[in-house]
Order: structure tokens, then C-alpha cells, then sequence
């Protein structure tokens, strides 16, 4: 089974957001960047189980500058047998599933794999687009992911549940909780993935449709407001009269 | 024109619909033109829609429809587009919404923006409002191509009727032959589901066990709230895994979250910080949640919860 899994590279989760004066970008000073932790914990695993149990290859692809190398090599050392990366400085979700694409319509891949979203934009939109422009089934947020021959059987996640379907390959997948279980690199790895191919490939032109023109932090929140523990009589009181939630 | 592909499930609206097809509504206005609503499959009194603002309805009815492939559903929703000439085509971001959006933008040629949690602004370009970096920003994005798309957050807006009941018309479009075959769908029955939720109440390790989750369900009971949890206590397996709200988990922004014995992990707050109102119950006055939120009780949970499923008792009954 041939296996192309989709990563990025976002802000550590715990990394205090700010922009720059005018709002139109990211103040990068001190941020710490990682793999998005579902391309990582949940997508890259998984293809590497389907991998381990049923022979084939997982290729790792990334659309972005050189500086995101740091966190192509991370994939390479918890398994993935080669990368690619677009270069570009990256865009709009469709720009991102076009140069994807672009790519992997001349190599014949049985499975397509990206996390559910990226913390950062938390657009869950790169997967779908990936799939219509490579003419493939979609199944979003996949929690449990069984392979037989040709045939998947895939659990997601709707709302208050669960969708059992089954899909032939080739088929595109976003990864959410569920799907495997974090792996740590270990030492061979990370000296194995030194050696092992990252190919780079030029973006192709495409006109992104849709631009960010502003960020700003949410207001602040004021003090909370410490209610004594005897009295929740005072709490509904200003659940309801303050806070108009009841 | 505005088209909002309205979502039912087995037939019935979601709310969402109401609150996609408000959103198209007031987003017509902005734009002087007019808002019409699409469902696809069979569904009950589809005309409703009328209510929130469609000033018609069309209907796909084609069997195909009444399992989910997004191949198929978004050849429909984009081909209604085209035939009916929309300009902007609403969605929800729900999980139909997210595994549907971008096969439309891409159909339509179309910028799109998911999640959207306010009305567009028109004047000097079409821009929609969206949070980003889990919770911890707020982005404005412009959508440039002649055709958008959008999916509207859930809560973000309330639906608001006003209109009366309209006309539904059948709409004929070519539909792909689906590729996924829908095997089982499981949902717990009885209860809203989180991502529609507007009250809840959500609890974490500090329950100690799960045989201790009564309190937390009378509390929900009485509030007719829905019921969620931390992470820790999903993968131990306290409490089923549909029910984890924050970073991993799914994200809600309810009218009221009332937090009891979570501490309040950065990660669990990527999940939960678009809430309106936060309550936080909880024994160690340094826990981290305070800060995020509006109201705090720093007390045994043991204790404080039955006090106010009491307290709530009172309070309905007077009400």
C-alpha cells in the first residue's frame, strides 16, 4: 500500500499568540513551531501501521519554505520512508490542496492521509479539497481505520457519535483522536531519517481566492467573579440576571 | 443570491439549518439581494425554512442522498449553486459541513472560509470573521472570486424567525454514483449533541472515578443541559470519547459551560474559550481555569454541585 501523508507546521500549542502593530501577521519572536500534532500523532502513525502490517511505502509532504525541514526530518525519523516538500511560502487551503495534488496525481497513491485541521488556522478544509481535485472518496475525521485488501472500514466522528462506512482505495482521510497512538523517534530513527531522500519540487501558479487582511487577540476577559461556595443561590442569580445564560 | 444548503438529519432540521439559513438571510440583506434555501433528500416540512428568512426552497430528492457521500453532496450543493446562480453558498461547520466545503469551493472555483462566526462586512470587499490559533485569536479574511463560500460555526448566531412558510420546488441535478458506503450510524439518542448544545456541563479528574458521574448528571438534568469532559477522563475510558471537548477533542462555544474539577490545561481551553459564559468549580484556588473564567466557586465539588442542582431547583420552580 502506498501511502502520501499530508503535514504542517504550526505554533506549539502553548505558545502565546500575538501580531505584529498593524495586525496583519504573526510576531514569530520566540515562537516554537511543531508538527501539527494530528499529522503527527494520529495521521503519520497510522499510515505507518498499515504500512508495517501490509508491506508498501509512506511519503511525507509538505507545502512550505526551507526552514519547515526541521519538522519533515522529525517525520522522517518516527518512520516515513521519503519526503517531498513543495516549495513556497505557502497560502490558502485551496493553494495548499493544489500543490498537493499537483503532485500526487502523477504517483499513484492508494491512501491520502492529513490531520483533521492545524491548530493554528483550524480550517479542516486542505482534505476535501485534495479529494475533489483528485477525483476521490472523502472521509473526514476518522477516529478507527481497518484495511482488508482493496477495502477500508472507517469510524468518524459526527456528532454525538459515530459513522461506520467502507470505502475502496484510492481514498482521501483526515485523522482525528482515536485513529493511532503517539510514537516518539528514537535514536536510529533520527539518524536514519539524516539519510533518507527529501525531495524538493517547485510550487505551481495558483491565485489564491481568499487572503487574511486582519488578526487581532480576542478581548480580554475581565477578573472572574469568585462566588461563595454555601451560596449557589448567588450564582444562579447571576447566571441569570448578569450573565443572561439561564 | 445567497443559497444555504440546509442539514437534516433522517429527514429532520438540525439547528444549524436555522441558524445557516438566518446567517443567509441577514447576509442578503447586506447585499440587497435575496436568500433561498436547498435540502437534499427526503425531509419533513422542508417550506419551514421560510421562517428564517428562505424566500424559497428547492429540494434534490434523489435517493442517493439519503446516506452521506461528499462526492455527492457536493455535486448537488454545487450544481444548485451554478443552475440558480448563487454568489455566496452558506454551509454549517458541522461534520457534514467540514467534509463538504472544500469539494464545493473547489467545484465552484470559489474562495472559501470555514467557520465563520459573524455576519460578512460588504462595504470595500466581502470579509467574514473566524477564529484562529484554537480559540486564542480572531482573523478577518476577504474572499476575492466572484462566487464564496462560507460555513457558519455553530451557536455563533441564534436562529430568529420572522417570515412565513414558503414554497418548495424540485430541482433535477446530474449526481455522481456514490463511493461510500455508509454501514452503521451511531448517535446517542435523547440528548442534543455538543456542537448544538447551549448549555453544558462538562466534568474532569477531579470526579475521581466514574461511579461518581451522578451528580454531574442530575446537574445536567436539571439545567437540560448536554453533558461533556475532559480529555484524562476520556482515554481512561470514564466517559465515551464523543463526549471530550478541547484541542483534540471538539471545539463548542455554548451559551453557558460550567467546568467542574477540570484545572484547565491550555489544551482543554483551545476547546471550550469561545464559550460565553464559563463556570468554574473547582477545590484549588490556583487552578489555571479561573482565569479564563466569569464566574469561579473554589470549593469541594461534592459538596458545591448538589448545592446547585438545588439552587436550580429553586430557581425553576420560581421561574
Amino acid at each position: 500500500m502506498k501511502i502520501l501523508v499530508c503535514v504542517s507546521k504550526a505554533p506549539d500549542t502553548t505558545t502565546k499568540i500575538a501580531f505584529n502593530a498593524d495586525g496583519t501577521a504573526l510576531n514569530k519572536d520566540g515562537v516554537q513551531y511543531i508538527m501539527n500534532p494530528y499529522d503527527e500523532w494520529y495521521a503519520l502513525v497510522r499510515a505507518l501501521e498499515l504500512k508495517e502490517a501490509a508491506g508498501g511505502s509512506v511519503t511525507i509532504i509538505n507545502v512550505g519554505p526551507k526552514e519547515n525541514d526541521t519538522v519533515i526530518r522529525k517525520g522522517l525519523a518516527i518512520g516515513a520512508d521519503n519526503a517531498v516538500r513543495i516549495n513556497s511560502n505557502g497560502g490558502s487551503a485551496m493553494y495548499i490542496a493544489k500543490q498537493i495534488a499537483e503532485y500526487a496525481k502523477g504517483e499513484s497513491f492508494d491512501v491520502v492521509i492529513t490531520g483533521k485541521e492545524t491548530i493554528d488556522e483550524n480550517r479542516s478544509e486542505v482534505g476535501a479539497m485534495l479529494a475533489e481535485f483528485l477525483d476521490m472518496p472523502f472521509i473526514s475525521y476518522a477516529s478507527k481505520m481497518d484495511v482488508a485488501g482493496n477495502t477500508a472500514t472507517i469510524d468518524r466522528d459526527i456528532e454525538g457519535g459515530t459513522e461506520t462506512v467502507e470505502v475502496d482505495t484510492p481514498f482521501v482521510l483526515s485523522a482525528a483522536k482515536g485513529l493511532a497512538e503517539q510514537r516518539i523517534p528514537n535514536m536510529r530513527g533520527i539518524m536514519m531519517a539524516k539519510r533518507k531522500p527529501l525531495n524538493v519540487v517547485e510550487a505551481v501558479a495558483f491565485d489564491d481566492l481568499v487572503v487574511p487582511v486582519h488578526y487581532e487577540l480576542p478581548p480580554a476577559k475581565s477578573a472572574v467573579k469568585l462566588v461563595d461556595p454555601e451560596n449557589m443561590d448567588e450564582l444562579v442569580r447571576l447566571l441569570h440576571e448578569e450573565a443572561k445564560a439561564l | 443570491m445567497i443559497l444555504v444548503f440546509a442539514e437534516n438529519q433522517k429527514g429532520v432540521f438540525k439547528k444549524a439549518a436555522f441558524e445557516a439559513v438566518t446567517y443567509g438571510y441577514k447576509t442578503a440583506q447586506a447585499l440587497g439581494t435575496d436568500c433561498v434555501a436547498l435540502t437534499l433528500g427526503s425531509v419533513e416540512g422542508a417550506g419551514e425554512l421560510g421562517k428564517y428568512g428562505a424566500s424559497k426552497v428547492y429540494n434534490i430528492a434523489s435517493e442517493q442522498l439519503n446516506a452521506f457521500d461528499s462526492s455527492v453532496y457536493a455535486a448537488a450543493i454545487a450544481g444548485a449553486a451554478s443552475d440558480l446562480g448563487a454568489k455566496v453558498v452558506v454551509l454549517s461547520h458541522t461534520s457534514t459541513g467540514k467534509s463538504i466545503l472544500g469539494r464545493v469551493a473547489v467545484r465552484l472555483n470559489a474562495g472559501s472560509v470555514a467557520g465563520v462566526n459573524s455576519i460578512p462586512s460588504v462595504e470595500g470587499g466581502f470579509k467574514v470573521r473566524r477564529g484562529v490559533f484554537s480559540g486564542k485569536a480572531l482573523a478577518d479574511f476577504e474572499i476575492k472570486s466572484d462566487v464564496k463560500v462560507v460555513s457558519l460555526m455553530g451557536n455563533a448566531i441564534q436562529p430568529e424567525e420572522g417570515g412565513a412558510v414558503v414554497g418548495v420546488d424540485a430541482l433535477e441535478i446530474d449526481l455522481p454514483t456514490s463511493r461510500v458506503r455508509v454501514k452503521e450510524v451511531s448517535t446517542v439518542e435523547g440528548t442534543v449533541p455538543l456542537p448544538e448544545a447551549e448549555l453544558v456541563v462538562s466534568a474532569g479528574r477531579g470526579m475521581k472515578g466514574p461511579e461518581n458521574w451522578g451528580i454531574i448528571d442530575t446537574l445536567a438534568d436539571t439545567l437540560g443541559a448536554t453533558t461533556a469532559c475532559s480529555r484524562p477522563v476520556s482515554d481512561v475510558g470514564w466517559r465515551p470519547h464523543h463526549e471530550h471537548v478541547g484541542q483534540t477533542g471538539i471545539a463548542i462555544r455554548p451559551n453557558l459551560y460550567i467546568a467542574i474539577g477540570i484545572s484547565g490545561a491550555i489544551q482543554h481551553l483551545a476547546g471550550v474559550n469561545s464559550s460565553k459564559t464559563i463556570v468554574v468549580i473547582n477545590k484549588d484556588p490556583e487552578a489555571p481555569f479561573f482565569k479564563a473564567a466569569d464566574y469561579g466557586v473554589v470549593g469541594d465539588l461534592f459538596d458545591v454541585v448538589p448545592r446547585l442542582t438545588e439552587s436550580l431547583k429553586k430557581f425553576k420552580a420560581d421561574a
